[in-house]
Parts: C-alpha cells; sequence; structure tokens
C-alpha cells in the first residue's frame, strides 16, 4: 500500500512564537548611547594647602565666561561658540615663548604673539561659567575645546606617524595591549597637553 | 483510465516555512543591537546634547551613572538627580558613589569614570554641586555623556 507522505507540518505558530521573543527585546532593550567627552577633575585641596608658588602668566590663561544667559565671553571679547574652537587652537598653537624645559616650540604653526601662549605645556583654557547656565551652552563650549585639542593633536600625529591621533585612538580600542602605541598616543598627548581649569560657578 | 481523471487545477498555497526564519532575522538584530535596559527612568529621559568630539567608552564596566533631568511631574521646577533607581539629592551622591567603588576590585576603583547623562536644559549650578562632590571622595574621571554629532 502506498504510505501517504506525510503532511507538511503547519509553521504558522513559529511565527506567533517568534513575533512573541521579538516583542519582548524590543520592550525590554535600549539602544545605547554610550558616546562621551571625558575630562579630569582636579584634586581637592586640603584647606590649609600652601597656594602653589608657580606663576601662571596672564598670557598663558585662556579666558572663557559663560553667563547665565549663555552668552559667551572669549579674552575679555563678546563672542559666538562657533568661533570658540578656532580661538583655541590659535591659542595654543601660539608657541610665543619657551615651554617648561626652556624649549621653544618647534611644532607650533601660530603667529609666535608675545602676548599670547608660550608653550602648548603652559597654555591653560579657564573657563567661568554661572549657575544659570544652560547645560547645553556647557557641553557646546567643552566640545569646542575638545574638538580643538583633536584637531592639533591629529595634525601632529600625522607629521610624525602618518595617521591621525583618532586613528591611533581607534586602533587602540582593537588593540588593548600595544605598548608601542600606547607610547605613542602618550607621545601626541605630551605635545598639547589638556590643560583646562573650571572655574567655581558663581550666582550672578 | 482511473488513474488519468482529469485532476482538477489547484493553485498551490504559499509556504509559510520561511515566515519564522525572516522573524528570527529580525530578533538577532535585536539582540546583538541593544543592551537589556538596567534602570527606569524616574525622571524624564534626559535628552543629552550633540558634541563632535565624543566618543566610545571603553570599558563598560568602570562606569557608573548619575542621571539629571526634569522631574515626570510637570508642575515641580528645577532639575532633578536620579541614581541608580531612586530619585536622589546631591548628599546621596557620595554614598551612591562609594559604594559602587566598593564593588570593584582596587585596580577597576582607580580607572572608575562617573558618567553624566544630563539634559540639555539642566543648569550648570547642579552639576557642579555634583562634581564637588566627586573631588571631596577622590572620583575624578569623569565624563558627560553626549551624542556624536555628524556633519
Amino acid at each position: 500500500m502506498a504510505v501517504r507522505s506525510a503532511p507538511e507540518i503547519n509553521a504558522g505558530s513559529m511565527a506567533d512564537i517568534a513575533f512573541l521573543l521579538l516583542i519582548f527585546f524590543l520592550v525590554a532593550t535600549t539602544m545605547n548611547v554610550d558616546t562621551v567627552i571625558q575630562r579630569k577633575l582636579p584634586q581637592k585641596q586640603p584647606p590649609n594647602a600652601p597656594k602653589p608658588d608657580i606663576e601662571i602668566k596672564e598670557k598663558n590663561v585662556f579666558e572663557i565666561i559663560v553667563n547665565r544667559y549663555d552668552q559667551l565671553m572669549v579674552e575679555k571679547e563678546l563672542s559666538n561658540v562657533t568661533t570658540l574652537k578656532d580661538k583655541v587652537v590659535k591659542f595654543l598653537d601660539n608657541g610665543g615663548g619657551v615651554g617648561k624645559n626652556n624649549d621653544k616650540c618647534d611644532y607650533c604653526r601660530g603667529d609666535k604673539d608675545p602676548a599670547s601662549s608660550d608653550h602648548p605645556s603652559k597654555a591653560v583654557i579657564s573657563l567661568k561659567t554661572d549657575r544659570g547656565t544652560s547645560y547645553e551652552m556647557f557641553i557646546k563650549v567643552q566640545d569646542a575645546i575638545g574638538q580643538a585639542y583633536i584637531e592639533l593633536r591629529n595634525r601632529e600625529s600625522e607629521r610624525i606617524y602618518g595617521i591621525s591621533y583618532e586613528e591611533l585612538l581607534f586602533q587602540k580600542t582593537k588593540d588593548k595591549d600595544n605598548a608601542v602605541l600606547d607610547r605613542k598616543i602618550e607621545a601626541v598627548k605630551a605635545l598639547y597637553p589638556e590643560i583646562i581649569s573650571e572655574v567655581e560657578p558663581t550666582t550672578n | 483510465m482511473a488513474k488519468f481523471q482529469k485532476e482538477k487545477k489547484v493553485v498551490p498555497s504559499i509556504s509559510t516555512s520561511s515566515l519564522p526564519d525572516v522573524v528570527f532575522m529580525l530578533l538577532f538584530f535585536f539582540m546583538a543591537s541593544t543592551s537589556l535596559r538596567d534602570t527606569e527612568y524616574k525622571i524624564k529621559e534626559p535628552v543629552v546634547p550633540n558634541a563632535r568630539s565624543a566618543k566610545k567608552i571603553e570599558d563598560k564596566n568602570l562606569m557608573t551613572t548619575i542621571y539629571v533631568g526634569k522631574s515626570k511631574d510637570e508642575s515641580q521646577k528645577g532639575d532633578v538627580i536620579q541614581l541608580n533607581d531612586k530619585i536622589s539629592s546631591v548628599n546621596d551622591v557620595k554614598p551612591y558613589i562609594l559604594t559602587s567603588k566598593a564593588n570593584k576590585s582596587e585596580d577597576e576603583q582607580l580607572k572608575m569614570i562617573t558618567v553624566f547623562r544630563v539634559d540639555k536644559g539642566a543648569k550648570v549650578g547642579t552639576i557642579s554641586d555634583i562634581k564637588k562632590e566627586l573631588r571631596d571622595i577622590d572620583a575624578l574621571k569623569i565624563a558627560y555623556a553626549a551624542v556624536e554629532r555628524k556633519e
């Protein structure tokens, strides 16, 4: 007797199970945004600590002030946040004097204006905000400063190693224990060290 | 003759056996690209600002997040801080960070990063208060969450 072929299994319910699982995942998960701007806070000084006796010359400080109406003042001039990054780059890259070891900045391509920073290793960016400043503005300023450092570091990294600083950082994420790569990154960072000083916000 | 009885033309029904395959593909995509939500927002979900210089953090274990945003209750003005899954005040920041520090190994403790997931409209004053608390307990590595802007 010919055996009747077994009827095909109805696959419709498999789809239902799959949909249920899918809906569970859609509801219970998020696509995480995990990009950040990293900073380091200065150490807290004990109240009796002697004032540091290194004097910082005014020309080595780049003053950024934001008030509670989100208005920006850069080096005592009213300014727009879109021009901030270029101004920071100009300040950091100035090289108008000598650095900590009495060495001139041979990699700086700035104007060497004696009224602006001496050397990138001495260049301090000072940020003063108001308690009422919006966080969005605060981040725009931090971003402009961050972009300035990245631009300068990219330029030097390409000159010395042939690839951009951002490319070095990307390689580090793929290759975490590469000491040669670490040294390269530290070398580029040392050319333009991030010295950002945030003053305690006041209420004006 | 009987064998060759005229068969009625039957249109074969569409096989649905591949439908679960398609759905499983969608499912695997979501499983791979998302992570289980670990904290429910007790405040309105913070909309983080844009920043070109924002980079990915490598080690998620080192992150401790502080959420700041507007209250879900429209009438309450001002910034609200959420730690883990509770609405808290600035004074609760220190114990929170210290407990998450205690749960980590010595090595990780030094590399710990406090992430600020803060709404665009928050005020710097609140953030500055939290940073003051962090300086007190030597939790100096911080990061501001921001969305990478594509231009």
